[in-house]
């Protein structure tokens, strides 16, 4: 599959050309929400004059609609923000066009970004880029599937509780969670604050590393920004790493032997894997799903169809909120946000939110823990390889599940990859999860490249 | 409301619905009603943890008090820019229906 380097060096405006013709050829896949032809080949033919140039100069990508971009709509895949055609740039996407790259598109994600299969869209369900009767997994599945079909070398995505690493993982392509806090979120629509990150989809590891490195850093538009830590490992360093037993349990057996291959090939590349324990781990989903949609509720309140978004008018303010809301809003969101006003409401806050939050607490002290003497975690993404379309979405529990070992790190803060582990039997990428310390994004990226330069010989 | 229900009523979900400025329609009163009974029991074991003496964590990167200097930004956005955003605007305010 080709990456970043294919594209530099030669004329940015047959790389767009190239992009926007794969993307019409691919449209049965329903990955994009919007194309936006017309800016991209302009700032191509920029590229080409040399009047715009970088390190990505020419390289043309897409991101999820939940960036705010310039030059056509910024939907979030919501009915309330079908037409809202944003006034600025996300930082990231700034970051990345200040160094020559060309966005082509906006990709289809759960509205919101509340999902975990791409299917919870006004646009429609992505199709898997392996299995098209399966879903694209989500909530970035339209920024995954762009990557995995080669219409992009990358992609950015958001992941919140795993909305970057499970639909990697569906489509066998790379997919990094950052540290939160590593990359600027200005711009960028809010879903959970305290875990919410930005990160990228390619389709290998060193173009990941190309991208982070551009796109992390501090902002001041961004105050929960760390300065940028980000330093590629040049030379992977062996490592210690630990399987996480409480990973591999309850999951399909095609999932578990992928893992346990990994875990053999990194042997191999000269790391050593050893089994560890991290019984606490059973009770993050719950965690997360009371923290979650309590944050959600909160930053999704701004939807009131007032200062921006559709409205639907009424004769009473309240009338205009309840019904903006109700049209502009999925079930989805709507299930969220209930769930967070309960959990937020007087009497049940203590019960709910505050235990979680120091739940919270517990489950990072194991992690540190586990720090002392491991310098990565290893498992897998999700409990099963892409599921099939409609298969989960009559039943949210079981929707949720397919986040049950991706919330983990994003209730720390921790960086996580996802990197192809092979295939099921049935042919469907199975993804292998790394998790890394905090800041230490560089180091897992790195262990994940010494097992991909292996495999390549 | 009685503190760890696993099962809401349909007032539950309506009083919710209010939190939330929300309206629903009558199919979704019923969906949600199950769905988030479904979901409030899943997330009521975490009951099973022992929490005792644990501070809790509201953010995990260590920041505090982050300022920025005391200048005036210059590449805000104008104010024609902001107000053709809203569905409806009247001598440079947001309309809204009448609120008393």
């Amino acid at each position: 599959m080709v990456g970043i380097r294919n594209y530099i060096g030669v004329s940015a405006l047959e790389n767009v050309r190239t992009s926007i013709e794969k993307a019409k050829e691919f449209q049965a896949y329903n990955v994009f929400i919007s194309l936006n032809e017309e800016r991209a080949l302009e700032r191509a033919r920029l590229v080409d004059s040399g009047e715009i140039q970088g390190r990505l100069a020419g390289v043309p990508f897409v991101v999820k609609d939940n960036f705010l971009t310039i030059g056509g709509a910024t939907t979030a895949a919501s009915n309330i923000l079908k037409n809202f055609n944003s006034p600025l740039q996300a930082t990231a996407v700034e970051k990345l066009e200040a160094e020559g790259a060309i966005c082509i598109g906006k990709t289809n994600l759960d509205a919101f970004a509340h999902g975990g299969s791409t299917e919870n869209s006004i646009y429609g369900p992505t199709l898997n880029a392996v299995d098209k009767s399966r879903v694209a997994g989500g909530s970035s599945g339209g920024s995954a599937v762009a990557t995995a079909l080669g219409i992009v070398p990358f992609a950015l995505g958001t992941d919140t509780g795993g909305s970057i690493r499970q639909p990697a993982s569906f489509n066998g392509v790379v997919g990094i969670k950052p540290t939160y806090g590593s990359v600027s979120r200005f711009g960028v629509i809010a879903m959970a604050s305290s875990t919410d990150t930005i990160g990228c989809f390619t389709n290998n590891v060193s173009d990941a590393e190309i991208v982070m490195d551009i796109i992390m850093g501090r902002d001041k538009n961004d105050m929960t920004t760390l300065p940028n830590f980000f330093d590629v490992e040049q030379k992977p360093s062996q490592r210690k790493i630990g399987m996480i037993k409480e990973f591999m349990q309850n999951i399909d057996d095609d999932v578990r032997l992928r893992v346990e291959q990994y875990a053999d090939e990194l042997r191999s590349a000269g790391h050593t894997v050893e089994y560890v324990d991290m019984p606490i781990l059973k009770y993050a989903l719950a965690m997360y799903y009371i923290i979650v949609p309590a944050e959600i509720s909160s930053n999704l309140a701004r939807y009131d169809g007032i200062r921006f978004g559709s409205r639907v008018n009424e004769t009473t303010l309240e009338g205009v909120y309840g019904k903006s809301r109700d049209n502009g809003l999925t079930v989805e969101n709507k299930r969220r946000i209930m769930i967070g006003s309960y959990v937020l409401s007087s009497g049940f806050f203590d019960a709910y939110y505050l235990k979680a939050q120091k739940a919270r607490t517990l489950l990072i002290n194991d992690f540190d823990s586990l720090f002392k003497t491991y310098d990565a975690l290893l498992g897998p993404v999700s409990p099963t390889p892409a599921f099939k379309l409609g298969e989960n979405s009559k039943d949210p529990i079981k929707m949720y599940m397919a986040d049950i070992l991706t919330v983990p790190a994003s209730l720390c803060g921790l960086p996580a990859i996802s990197v192809p582990g092979g295939t099921s039997k049935e042919g469907l990428p199975v993804g292998i999860q790394l998790i890394g310390q905090r800041c230490k994004d560089a180091q897992i990226l790195a262990i994940a490249r010494s097992v991909q330069e292996k495999n390549n010989g | 409301m009685t503190a760890m229900a696993s099962t809401l009523s349909n007032d539950e979900i309506l009083h919710l619905a209010k939190l939330s400025n929300i309206e629903l329609t009558k199919g979704e009163v019923s969906l949600l009603k199950h769905d988030l009974s479904a979901i409030l029991s899943y997330i009521n074991s975490l009951s099973e943890l022992d929490t005792e003496g644990i501070e809790p964590t509201y953010q995990v990167t260590g920041l505090k008090n982050v300022f920025r200097d005391d200048a005036l930004e210059r590449d805000s956005l104008e104010r024609d820019v902001l107000l053709d955003l809203a569905p409806d605007s009247e001598d440079n305010q947001i309309k809204v229906p009448k609120v008393l």
